[in-house]
């Protein structure tokens, strides 16, 4: 029988005392607040239960669990390895194209099959697309957790542009089932290249635009400077990634540093975070880190497009996947950091175990060590700027 | 409201014309609870954003369950939320609805067959009005859902029904 | 280093405990036992030659015929060398020494794979249900796992 301790422990709330001008002791004592599941900020149904001193939070409890979709029993019932894609899709739905890829990685290494270089071209596209997409979602709902409904609007009018994009290849706006195990489901349409040139065109100046909006207004950076630091060997030792551990100042990105498919090939450079209105690490840094990301995924699409080679992308899909007993780990960039699947295959036609190692699940277990010693109001911000999402965290 | 519904024996003239007004008003002001659990969220929030603009309906998002009339259940219902659900539900006040949207609200979706966790169908838990297909549904069909929640509030009556 | 160097790094000092190796594989791995996890840890992390301070994933799976086991997939940010450490055990004595007094992130994940396979792990600061109800029963994706027909007056199948 295994012993299991079955209720939460219980925090056990500190009294104190101050002493008034007038010289009178007063009594206090901790509170302890229920934020969520349904909050309009939790970006999602996370629970945290906060004890606080006046205003000043003393602990988080993050309660996880409430969006557990059981993908990980789906991915060893289904029929072959093609069936779990879009189970892949719905973990972290607003990064679909991303999720799908890493997928698609993982599984080619098992089977050791190369893809089409047009195949390879698309999926850069399509996951650097994605990535602007997903980031303009962070940085909009970020601005309202600050109090500032409008960027928000101004975030999901280019993201329409961007998901018309995908409708138009893949018929879907928001999870695609696009990239399949040895290729694509469908080839690109032919005003594709056009539409993507001038989305590109279009959507520079914008992010210039938002910059002007939110990110250098006075108000919002006086809220998120100096809020939320993650110092480096936290962030190293708690496995942060993604734009967590960038907007701390490492230099790491798995697209250039563990490299997978053919970004090697453009030109182009992973964003830090340097401090510059606050400490390094801070919130403002991670969501500067954002916005300056989506700039190089406008300039890797434009490279990519200019460049894509001709080719069939269903040559190489197999008509049967069964790789030999064997397992694998790989990881690609997502725009919420490293997502890690851990493949185990037991020489049939489906998976014997896939455990996807989420980057929103690792990022949200720092949330308790940033953000004590801050405000009620600060804990808002630090857990918008982590970008949860939690179709990804509860998996 | 609550006091009129359903208190007149017959109708009339006058009971017809208030009728009109009150479902008139209510229809045309659901006050929704912003209520995104997964990917339908989303969508949801894309049908409120200025492209498809779920406001020009008079249903504005609002955080409380007490001052909202219809729930929007978008998303996977789990097991674990269910509770939660059925205790927001409770405290919404009376003329209240639910539009449940998406497959995975509406009976579970692609988690029917494994998904130990998923509630299959928010209808085991509370009472739904309109049910919105789709995997996400596009934001056009979230309207077209709460479009046909305003015809069924347009035929409520303050008469009351003879057996 | 190599999956072999790393092997010998670990043998002069814990001989004893490394019970099992493939290092042809692609991604080669140790198998550690179980009640030895976290002084090995320790000395991974903090021995200069191999300084693996970033734990990519910690796995809990299911083996089938009484068998679990955890997976830990290591990175040194500082070398650039990986490697995977395995620790196997029977379901009647589940258990895993922690390693979350070694890298912070394995706190969660170790909680995870309690809470799915139903693996213990000892000295862990806080093991308890992470994303099922406390008082659910079972262990999900254990392979011999059947799903509960009411759950509080809930039907829980389709």
């Amino acid at each position: 029988m295994i012993e299991t301790k079955t209720l939460p422990t219980r925090y056990v709330t500190q009294p104190g005392e101050i002493k008034t001008s007038s010289g009178k002791t007063l009594r206090t004592d901790e509170m302890i607040i229920n934020m969520g599941p349904q909050h309009p900020s939790t970006h999602g149904v996370l629970r945290l239960e906060i004890v606080v001193d006046g205003e000043i939070v003393v602990d988080i409890i993050p309660h996880i669990g409430y969006l557990h979709r059981c993908f990980e029993k789906h991915a060893e019932n289904m029929a072959n390895y093609q069936q779990v894609i879009p189970y892949v899709d719905r973990m972290d739905y607003v990064a679909a194209m991303n999720m799908e890829h890493g997928y698609a990685v993982a599984v080619e290494r098992l089977l050791k099959i190369e893809v089409p270089e047009r195949v390879e071209y698309i999926r850069v596209i399509m996951a650097e697309l994605q990535r602007i997409a997903s980031h303009l979602i962070a940085v909009g709902t970020f601005g309202i957790d600050a109090g500032a409904f409008t960027p928000f609007l101004y975030a999901f009018r280019d993201r329409e542009l961007i998901l018309d994009l995908f409708e138009m290849t893949c018929g879907a706006r928001l999870l695609y089932n696009y990239i399949w195990v040895g290729g694509l489901s469908h080839d690109l349409p032919p005003q594709f290249v056009d539409k993507c040139k001038e989305f590109c065109t279009y959507f520079k100046p914008r992010i210039k635009q938002f910059n002007d909006l939110l990110t250098f207004n006075e108000i919002f950076v006086k809220r998120t400077a100096n809020v939320g630091v993650l110092p480096k060997d936290v962030a190293l030792n708690y496995a942060c990634s993604g734009p967590m551990l960038r907007g701390s100042g490492i230099n790491w990105d798995l697209r250039r540093d563990d490299p997978y498919s053919v970004y090697n090939r453009f030109e182009w450079e992973p964003q830090l975070g340097k401090g510059e209105m606050g400490t390094v690490g801070d919130t403002w840094d991670r969501h500067i880190v954002r916005m300056r990301e989506m700039e190089e995924s406008v300039k890797i699409i434009e490279q990519a497009v200019a460049a894509i080679p001709t080719g069939n992308v269903q040559a190489a899909i197999p008509k049967r996947i069964r790789p030999e007993a064997s397992e694998i780990y790989a990881r690609t960039e997502t725009p919420r950091g490293e997502l890690g699947y851990y493949i185990i295959s037991d020489g049939s036609g489906s998976p014997f175990r896939v455990k996807a190692r989420s980057p929103a699940f690792v990022n949200l277990s720092v949330l308790p060590a940033i953000a004590r010693g801050g405000m009620l109001a600060d804990l808002v911000l630090v857990a918008g700027s982590v970008d949860i999402v939690l179709g990804e965290v509860d998996r | 409201m609550g006091l009129l519904d359903q208190r007149f024996e017959n109708g009339n003239v006058f009971v017809t014309s208030l009728d009109n007004l009150l479902n008139w008003a209510r229809l045309s002001s659901l006050w929704q609870m912003q209520f995104g659990l997964a990917c339908c969220a989303i969508e949801m929030m894309a049908a409120s954003a200025s492209n498809f603009d779920i406001m020009r309906f008079g249903v504005i998002p609002r955080a409380t369950p007490r001052q909202v009339d219809v729930l929007f259940v978008a998303g996977t219902v789990t097991i674990k939320m269910a509770s939660r659900i059925k205790r927001l539900y409770d405290q919404m006040a009376e003329p209240r609805y639910v539009l449940s949207m998406g497959s995975c609200s509406n009976c579970g979706g692609p988690y029917w067959e494994h998904g130990y966790h998923v509630l299959k169908g928010v209808d085991r838990v509370i009472p739904v009005d309109v049910y919105v297909p789709g995997c996400p549904p596009r934001p056009e069909a979230l309207l077209e859902g709460i479009i046909k929640l305003q015809e069924k509030v347009r035929k409520e009556s303050l008469v009351k029904k003879s057996a | 280093m190599t999956a072999a160097e790393i092997q010998e790094r670990l043998k002069g000092t814990f001989g004893d405990a490394l019970l099992d190796s493939k290092l042809d594989a692609p991604q080669p791995w140790i198998l550690i036992a179980p009640k030895r996890m976290q002084e090995i840890a320790l000395f991974l992390r903090d021995d200069p030659a191999l300084q693996f301070d970033y734990l990519m994933c910690l796995s809990g799976v299911d083996y089938g015929s009484g068998k679990l086991g955890v997976v830990y997939h290591l990175f040194s940010t500082v070398h650039r060398h990986k490697i995977v450490l395995k620790a196997q055990c029977t379901k009647e004595d589940a258990h895993v020494q922690s390693v979350s007094a070694v890298w912070g992130t394995a706190n969660w994940h170790e909680r995870e794979a309690f809470d799915l396979i139903g693996i213990v792990f000892d000295e862990h600061p806080d093991l308890r249900r992470i994303l099922l109800p406390d008082d659910w029963e079972g262990h999900p994706l254990r392979k011999d796992y059947k799903v509960p027909e009411f759950y509080n007056g809930m039907k829980v199948p389709y």
